[in-house]
């Protein structure tokens, strides 16, 4: 579904700041995968999605979606079939606009914005349902501005605008790091039931190990813009966070932060 | 003193202002002002509600700064009065909207496209402008005298109310269309885009076009403002649009007193009330002898007054607790 050939990434290129965020990857995700990225701070993640979804430009290499080569697609354009969650709650709605409108945005996605009425009554009905399906009180509050919820709401709400049509890829940066344990599981579970339920690709950035073990089907491990390891099959069951710190500690200059240990 | 007491003692503060407008307002229509200085309050009020729900689209909607607004103001009025000169009132008017629209996607486009400052992109469009208003009108002010205009056409049937029942109806209109176009997708995606721009392009929405648009849409706004003006006051001069940003913006904020922003209906009811009740708080103040020199310099203050309260508020809060509670309060403000 994801193909990525010799992506390469530089920022300030040809100043003393020059940094090579990523560097030759090469990565492959079929139909389905929900693999989970991990690796230390300032590994090359975020960039990784950002070269994906096009908020970043890309020195050389391809990308394709679905078969098709998107590399030189405009950002929203890509929207249209690659759903995405950043882990700044605040990013991912207009918060002066409801519930409603923010989901009737989400769900024109990919459709020419036309001077036909925002949101329907059959639109009313779907978001309530939706919003029900998420468990936790949003759909009574549809006439709210987005901006007076909680950071896991708004969170929880983002995932399902990202997912109301449903994308060829979802790409997940690190979008429960802002918020307390307790919501964290309760999104996470969110996130696992809409992936599971709609079959979506996923990429998934995350800083907690065990998370990232117990979620998807495949991990991927970045270090300095390098593939380390991409885990899979019964490589990936056999797993256990020790390993993937000895993995860590082989890779040159590259140590687990201590924010990973104590997760 | 508890937290609750000293909220609910803001909640009042909060208060005060509406009401002395409210009251301020009320005395000077009945006491101060003969009927005809009354009723050519409300047709100013009402042919600058153009602008101030121009200004709304930009500074409020699109929560961008634009200032090519000076200038699309007096493109409005060349045109308008150009056309009426040459016999067609409504054509000009139609066509100062077309062409203040052009004006605006010019402004989004260096904008958007080109990554100029929205400021400064505003600033290079108005400057522009001065040229362009000067060749339309090919000299300083025309007059229309003699001439027929928008208002003339109902001065037979509608009398002396011809001009607020004219305006009323246009501004009826057009606020409707507004505000049911603000309700479409298009309306939403242009929302949106003043709200949260990564979330718009995340949303496929291309946010580029989605501004080019509201500045499109806020620049015809401003420059119908200017073509009903002219129209109105039977004259055209290239300097009408002088300070014009300033009054539009102490529109909005006067309004904002009365309404506050969230809601649609309430933004674009609140540009239509400010307007006109600045207009009020205008000829109250020359009504008191006010030199007609000092009108900007007074929308300037007003302006720079309503954009100074929260911080003169916090201030107070602060002077407050720290002198008059010594410290005792339990009400930290992060
Ligand atoms: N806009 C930018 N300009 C310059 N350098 C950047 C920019 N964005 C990222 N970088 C650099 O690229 C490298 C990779 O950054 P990236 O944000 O992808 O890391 P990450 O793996 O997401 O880290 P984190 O876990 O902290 O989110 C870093 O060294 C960073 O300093
Ligand atoms: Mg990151």
């Amino acid at each position: 579904m994801l193909r990525l050939e010799n992506l390469s990434v530089t920022f300030n290129a040809n100043t003393v700041n020059e940094r090579k965020a990523l560097k030759n990857i090469n990565l492959k995700l079929d139909s389905g995968d929900f693999v989970t990225v991990i690796g230390s701070n300032g590994s090359g993640k975020s960039t990784l999605m950002n070269a994906v979804c096009g908020s970043c430009n890309i020195d050389s290499g391809k990308i394709f979606v679905g078969g098709k080569n998107i590399t030189y697609a405009k950002e929203h354009r890509r929207a249209r079939y690659i759903g995405r969650l950043f882990q700044d709650p605040l990013k991912g709605t207009a918060p002066n606009m409801t519930i409603e409108e923010n989901l009737g945005l989400a769900y024109s996605r990919g459709k020419k914005r036309s001077l036909s009425i925002g949101i329907s009554n059959r639109d009313l009905k779907l978001f309530r349902e939706k919003l029900a399906e998420l468990d936790i009180g949003l759909e009574d509050r549809m006439k709210t501005p987005v901006g007076l919820l909680s950071g896991g709401q708004r969170q929880a709400l983002t995932l399902l605008m990202a997912t109301i049509v449903t994308p060829k890829l979802l790409l997940l940066d690190e979008h429960t790091a802002a918020l307390d344990p307790v919501t964290a599981d309760k999104v996470m579970s969110i996130t696992e039931k809409i992936v599971k339920d709609n079959n979506i690709t996923t990429l998934m950035i995350t800083h907690n190990v065990s998370n990232a073990l117990e979620y998807g089907n495949k991990t991927l491990v970045l270090s300095q813009g390098n593939i380390l390891a991409y885990i899979e099959g019964e490589e990936r069951a056999n797993m256990s966070l020790s390993k993937i710190m000895e993995l860590y500690a082989d890779s040159s200059g590259d140590t687990l932060t201590d924010k990973m240990l104590f997760q | 003193m508890s937290i609750s007491n000293i909220i609910n003692k803001k909640n009042i503060l909060s208060l005060v202002p509406k009401l002395v407008l409210v009251i301020l307002l009320l005395v000077i229509i009945n006491t101060q002002m003969t009927e005809s200085v009354v009723l050519g309050t409300l047709e100013k009020g009402l042919v600058f509600s153009f602008l101030a729900l121009g200004i709304f689209i930009s500074f409020r909607i699109l929560d961008i700064p634009d200032l090519s607004v000076d200038g699309t103001f007096t493109l409005g009025v060349a045109v308008s009065v150009m056309n009426a000169y040459n016999g067609s009132p409504v054509r000009g008017i139609i066509l100062a909207v077309i062409a203040g629209a052009a004006a605006g996607c010019v402004t989004g486009l260096l904008v958007t496209k080109l990554k100029v400052q929205p400021i400064l992109a505003g600033i290079i469009t108005m400057t522009a402008l001065y040229s362009i208003n000067l060749k339309i009108m090919s000299r300083p002010n025309i007059s229309l005298w003699r001439k027929d205009t928008l208002f003339t056409y109902f001065e037979d049937s509608l009398g002396e109310y011809n001009k607020v029942i004219v305006s009323g109806i246009v501004l009826i209109a057009v606020s409707l269309i507004l505000f049911l176009f603000l309700k479409t997708q298009l309306g939403m995606s242009l929302r949106a885009t003043g709200d949260n721009e990564f979330m718009v392009r995340a949303s496929s929405i291309n946010s580029d076009t989605m501004k080019i648009l509201g500045f499109a849409l806020a620049n015809g706004l401003v420059s119908l403002s200017g073509a009903m003006y002219a129209q109105y006051s039977s004259a055209g001069d290239t300097n009408s649009g002088t300070g014009m940003l300033v009054v539009g913006l102490a529109s909005i904020i006067i309004g904002e007193i009365f309404f506050k922003k969230h809601s649609i209906l309430f933004g674009i009811l609140a540009a239509i009330i400010g307007a006109t009740a600045y207009r009020y708080v205008l000829a109250f103040a020359m009504g008191l002898g006010m030199d007609s020199n000092y009108t900007k310099l007074f929308s300037a203050v007003i302006v720079a007054i309503a954009i100074a309260v929260p911080a003169v508020k916090g201030y107070a809060v602060d002077f407050y607790k720290r002198y008059i509670l010594k410290g005792k309060g339990g009400d930290s403000k992060c």
